[in-house]
């Protein structure tokens, strides 16, 4: 009589914990995705600064960051890309590619004050990035020529403000 | 009938066990193959003497050090060559920013915010800072901590603050 209900009570556990596993299964597999889709796919980012403007506004767009093409090698100049800051890796930036490797880059030392040009040649597997708003914006020509394997993603698509949503241009 | 669903559920399995693999690989720790001598004490010992078969080292690399950047000197860490994005480097850490690292050939070099110095163990076929300059901390993606393959080196890497490179002398700063 004993033996049978301890029986019963076992069996019940087993089926309460088939259903526990299967369901923390499911739930695994949708964080999973939920991953995949951000490092690979795409992934909304938040942006502010007025070193894009006037392509981005200042106090902030949202924006869609497709992260498959700097995998593919298929970032090229002229596009507005999201990279990981060379100076602090926890902070990322948003510039537009302005030459890749082998271009040759002219630009303004200190723009607005004197008329200083400096030119170089991009090394092997770097390119070279700049704010659209040169007057206030930290980039290669502070920081140099930036690593390939810094780019996160390409920016396509502009989600936040409404008025302005629609892909982003080059 | 039966069949069908068998294979059904079983492609279905795979799908799942593929989806939180690659995100465990991701997010918290993977396997990786060592080629190459550069690290030549700590991984792959036996690559000079050619008696055939050759193995590479198997690793554990953990990703866990990524979610903040804290890397400590000595380390031996996985990055991104930075003139191939491509390639992944193996390679030890000698010195953070703000440190001052004395070449033989060069001058004085001090790291600037955001980078680091790494050399290889093996100094006579080692591509790294020397050549490279100092290497931005975004392009390392994992920190190994074991080897894992073959059975016989399994165990922690150890972490050589006496084996980096005599020739590269490196002033520590003081963290206050």
């Amino acid at each position: 009589m004993r033996a049978a209900k301890l029986l019963q009570y076992a069996r019940q556990w087993k089926s309460a914990a088939k259903e526990v596993v299967g369901h923390s299964i499911v739930f695994a597999q949708f964080l999973s995705l939920l991953h995949l889709t951000d490092t690979y796919i795409c992934s909304p980012t938040l942006v502010y600064g007025p070193s894009m403007l006037p392509t981005l506004n200042l106090t902030g767009d949202v924006l869609l960051v497709e992260k498959l093409s700097p995998v593919l090698g298929k970032v090229g100049p002229g596009d507005v890309v999201l990279v990981r800051s060379p100076e602090n890796p926890r902070k990322r930036i948003t510039k537009r590619i302005v030459g890749v490797e082998g271009d040759a880059i002219t630009f303004l030392v200190d723009p607005g004050r004197s008329d200083r040009s400096h030119s170089l040649v991009v090394p092997k597997g770097h390119v070279w990035i700049q704010g659209d708003n040169i007057y206030a914006s930290n980039d290669s020509r502070q920081l140099g020529p930036i690593p390939y394997g810094l780019i996160l993603g390409k920016v396509c698509f502009r989600v936040w403000p409404p008025e302005d949503f629609g892909p982003l241009g080059q | 009938m039966a069949a069908r669903g068998f294979l059904w559920s079983s492609a279905k399995k795979c799908f799942t066990a593929g989806l939180i693999g690659l995100t465990v690989s991701d997010r918290y720790a993977s396997f990786m193959a060592v080629r190459g001598s550069s690290m030549s004490p700590t991984l792959n010992p036996n690559n000079k003497n050619s008696s055939g078969f050759v193995f590479d080292d198997y690793v554990l690399v953990e990703k866990f050090c990524l979610a903040k950047y804290k890397f400590s000197r000595g380390d031996v860490v996985v990055f991104r060559s930075p003139s191939n994005y491509k390639e992944k480097n193996v390679k030890r850490i000698a010195a953070l920013p703000g440190d001052w690292v004395h070449l033989p050939s060069l001058d004085t070099v001090r790291i600037p915010e955001g980078h680091c110095w790494v050399v290889g163990d093996n100094a006579a076929c080692s591509m790294d800072s020397r050549s490279l300059g100092p290497i931005p901390l975004g392009l390392i993606c994992g920190r190994i901590t074991h080897v894992v393959w073959p059975p016989q080196r399994i165990g922690r890497v150890v972490d050589g603050k006496n084996s980096i490179l005599p020739e590269v002398e490196v002033d520590i700063l003081e963290e206050t």
